[in-house]
């Protein structure tokens, strides 16, 4: 998801009503969180089982221990956001602990108003809260220290967790963290000045690396609980069939089956042993309803996109294109199509709960804790204070785990057998049973007038939508934000743009999936762009240029990649395609250097240069273009989902290939040095792949690649 | 009751026979470094060694290693001493690391066989693990880095 904090920052968000402190039973100072018109301050010294609402505690003992309130799924929240209250704190960022957050209010996320960890925001928002919880605890220290030797908080210094006064007196963190406590919270301490940085913006090892490489780490699917048993589910194959009937006597009979339970997602085998209950359920006759799915096709679903009718929503109007195209001297037409995509996160969807009759322990990998409780209760008949969720690591994430649908039946099955059960899906289930990436039918239109100027662009976007679905009320008067990113924001100096969206729900449910829409519209904008370059006979480098006049910003990484990547310099018989885009506040370029081998296309390099603002650890960074590029390789290559009466027609790795080391291009990454507030790096370099690689198929056979992947062309 | 030769170490397991490898060792044995990733020898996240050859777990019965020897991430070596271990951390390659105990052990046997593998080696020894994380750049790296490391006496 896209959320810039000008668009769903909560308003109501009050500074001083921001962050709170209090004594740490057992004394110690605690710095929370209360946010105005959300938190209550109750909810500062208790939630659900007597813990403080925290993000920072500091301990008589010294110890340091951030509750990280979002999901670590390997983009390096758990380096990254203890980095900005080491940086306060002047600590090392060895003595700063990390704890998985609980689920509270009082850790939602403030750009999208519920916990979750989406939408490339957690180093956004934690550069507002956890520096500005840090800068509070570190006045608090300091102004308890002044106290007690009655001198001027000026004359104190900081280092490693000692405060050293003027005449040499020392005292620890520990020491000074009771005294701390009783003071009132002060209304200006501000974060650290850029210039004093010591860690913010060094290339820092992550936390998590030592523990990832002895098999210590513990995944959702690692969970170990005493007397737990495991349990494989069978869905409906068909996507939003019901269960009929179920004859579970031959499954029953197995060796280690404990039970056989229809839960509201299906029918559960729980056994001691995970592949007792695997091959269990094999053994179970099922049959079922396959409700209004039962003949959808992707033949359908393409068609259904691209008939759709109705009244589009306007996601951006600048001057009147519609006037401008019809006076326009020469026009440029297009249309393009995306398809469904798997998430395919390494990590099977799971789920490890435990039911009692008034309690509700989940451990689970998920990037939505809030919502994932009340899923949790309403499955297990309680109310969702009585859940408690436990967010281990996750072996990937990319929107997959912003959904519950795997939630319900575990706890539904430990209810029943009265032990913890650990759910676990196989990679086909997770397939199969997937809230996949929207499809989309879109077209571009543009309009040059006489002198052959870019007078009018209209682009015309039609998909369903996952916000739609998953957080209603923000679609209920304005267009889905997350359907017209990389589009609405269109970069390029032309008079008259519009940009419409026609919601156009396809029977089946969709998520959010890495870049979310930028993945789509990047591909439909850049690729429309390069048509419009072809057509007025300029290159399309320069033709980008020469509109971005009025964004530095995306000028300049445009600009760095050419010359970096060597625009225009290929090697004879290589070929060259360029993307720009802007998506959560960070500006990317990429250039695709690519062969045609027998036909088919040869990516060799991928070169982007990338403004996202201040880094905090440029190792990560880098590891976060990378990654999405790769990502993005993958789902232009071959990422496709088709279905066939209605069910997902790709299982495994084997049907739904994605990138292997054999198959990948040289990478490479520049970033530039900026002082702006950082902007976010999870997701965006995903969606440059596929239009920078498409342009370069263009540059090389002079045709154009209209519909992803590249496979469905025969040229991958 | 089966018994196997895991780490070094001889342990009983009541699995059945045809039981695949890797829930012998996520369930059983506690052993849960060795992940599941596709349970069809599409991925790697579940390689381990057998006899010393990387070896996809979640396709072999456990009847099948019987009085053979194992080795799983955990017993890579006992404190991330392995040259392979010490060039992933210096390289800091994993990101959600869910693949990582399948890249280590197919990267260590790989090293095993061929102290300097070319780029192409490391291609084709690799290919079967995959990465949803993209980590592929900093395996390559790191494995010629483990090279070294093994030929300058940091061998384990
Ligand atoms: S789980 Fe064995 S190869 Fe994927
Ligand atoms: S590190 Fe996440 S799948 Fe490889």
């Amino acid at each position: 998801m896209s959320a810039h904090p000008k668009d769903t920052a909560p308003a109501a968000l009050d500074r001083r009503e921001f962050l709170k402190a209090s004594a740490l039973a057992g004394g110690g100072l605690v710095i929370g969180i209360s946010l105005a018109g959300c938190g209550k301050p109750a909810d500062l010294a208790k939630a659900a089982g007597g813990q403080p609402v925290a993000w920072l505690k500091i301990g008589g003992d010294n110890s340091i221990t951030i509750l990280v309130d979002k999901s670590e799924m390997g983009q390096g929240v758990y380096t990254a956001l203890p980095m900005l209250i080491a940086e306060e704190l002047d600590v090392p960022l060895a003595a700063v602990k990390v704890v998985a957050a609980p689920a509270g209010a009082a850790y939602a996320n403030i750009f999208l108003g519920t916990q979750i960890t989406g939408g490339s925001t957690s180093v956004r928002e934690g550069w507002q809260k956890l520096r500005a919880a840090g800068a509070q605890a570190r006045a608090m220290l300091l102004g308890a220290a002044a106290d007690e030797w009655k001198v001027d908080v000026g004359s104190l210094k900081t280092d490693a967790g000692v405060v050293t006064g003027p005449n040499g007196q020392k005292r620890t963190f520990g020491e000074l963290a009771e005294a701390a406590a009783k003071r009132p919270l002060p209304k200006d301490a501000k974060p650290k000045d850029a210039s004093a940085y010591k860690l913010v913006g060094k290339a820092t090892p992550r936390v998590d690396t030592p523990s990832k490489l002895d098999g210590s780490a513990e995944f959702g699917i690692d969970v170990k609980l005493p007397g737990m048993k495991y349990a494989a589910l069978a869905q409906s194959p068909v996507l939003g069939g019901k269960l009929k009937s179920v004859d579970s006597a031959a499954a029953e009979k197995l060796p280690g089956v404990v039970k056989v339970v229809t839960t509201s997602t299906g029918v559960a085998v729980v056994a001691d042993h995970y592949w007792q209950a695997h091959v269990a359920r094999d053994a179970l006759k099922l049959s079922w309803d396959e409700g209004p799915n039962a003949k959808l096709d992707s033949a359908a679903i393409r068609a259904g996109l691209k008939a759709a009718k109705g009244t589009a929503q306007s996601a951006r109007k600048d001057g009147d294109a519609a006037k401008a195209l019809k006076a326009a001297k020469k026009k440029v037409e297009a249309s393009y199509e995306l398809p469904l995509l798997a998430h395919a996160t390494m990590e099977p969807m799971n789920c490890t709960a435990v039911v009692t009759a008034d309690r509700c322990e989940l451990y689970v990998p998920t990037q939505i804790q809030q919502i994932a409780q009340a899923t949790a209760a309403a499955a297990a008949g309680l109310k969702p204070e009585q859940v408690s969720v436990t967010t281990t690591l996750l072996g990937g994430g990319f929107g997959r785990r912003l959904e519950v649908d795997f939630i319900p039946a575990a706890v539904e099955a430990a209810k029943a057998v009265g032990a913890p059960v650990k759910l676990i899906w196989t990679r086909e289930d997770d397939m199969t049973h997937d809230a996949y990436r929207p499809p989309a039918h879109d077209s571009g239109s543009a309009g040059f007038d006489a002198s052959g100027a870019l007078q009018a662009v209209h682009i015309q976007l039609t998909s369903p939508s996952v916000t739609a679905r998953m957080f209603p009320p923000v679609v209920e008067k304005a267009v889905d934000p997350f359907a017209v990113e990389a589009a609405a924001n269109f970069l390029y100096d032309v008079p008259n743009v519009s940009v419409d969206y026609l919601r156009h729900e396809i029977g089946i449910n969709v998520g959010y999936w890495r870049s979310v829409s930028h993945s789509l519209n990047c591909f439909v904008v850049e690729s429309f762009m390069d048509e419009c370059a072809h057509a007025a006979g300029k290159d399309p480098f320069e033709f980008r240029r020469a509109l971005l006049g009025k964004q530095p910003r995306a000028k300049r990484v445009l600009e760095e990649a050419a010359a970096r990547a060597g625009w225009g310099k290929a090697p004879a018989g290589h070929h060259q395609g360029i993307a720009v885009m802007e998506g959560y506040g960070t500006y990317l370029a990429q250039v695709a250097e690519i062969s045609v081998e027998q036909g088919k296309l040869k990516v060799h390099r991928i070169f982007c240069a990338v403004d996202c603002g201040q880094r905090v650890n440029p190792l990560i960074v880098d590891q976060q273009l990378t990654g999405g590029m790769v990502f993005g390789l993958s789902a232009a290559l071959w990422g496709e989902i088709t279905l066939a009466g209605g069910k997902v027609q790709q299982k495994n790795f084997d049907e739904y290939r994605v990138v292997r080391m054999n198959q990948m291009p040289e990478l490479g990454v520049h970033v530039l040095d900026s002082s702006e507030a950082p902007g976010g790096i999870g997701e965006p370099a995903v969606a440059l792949v596929a239009p920078a690689i498409a342009n370069a198929w263009f540059a090389a056979t002079g045709k154009r690649v209209r519909a992803l992947p590249f496979s469905a062309s025969g040229i991958a | 009751m089966i018994t196997l030769k895991v780490n070094g170490k001889t342990l009983e397991t009541d699995a059945a026979p045809d039981t695949p490898l890797l829930w012998v060792l996520r369930d059983h044995l506690g052993l849960t470094g060795t992940k599941f990733g596709c349970g069809k020898s599409l991925c790697g996240a579940c390689t381990v060694h057998v006899d010393g050859s990387a070896t996809r777990s979640c396709v072999t019965e456990v009847s099948n290693v019987v009085g053979k020897d194992i080795r799983t991430i955990e017993g890579l070596s006992s404190d991330r001493s392995h040259p392979v271990q010490k060039a992933w951390l210096e390289l800091d390659v994993p990101q959600c690391g869910y693949c990582q105990s399948g890249q280590i052990m197919a990267a260590s046997a790989l090293l095993a066989q061929n102290p300097s593998p070319s780029d192409a080696d490391i291609d084709s020894a690799m290919a079967g693990n995959i990465c949803r994380c993209g980590t592929y750049p900093r395996i390559r790296a790191a494995i010629h880095r483990a090279a070294e490391l093994m030929k300058t006496g940091g061998a384990s």
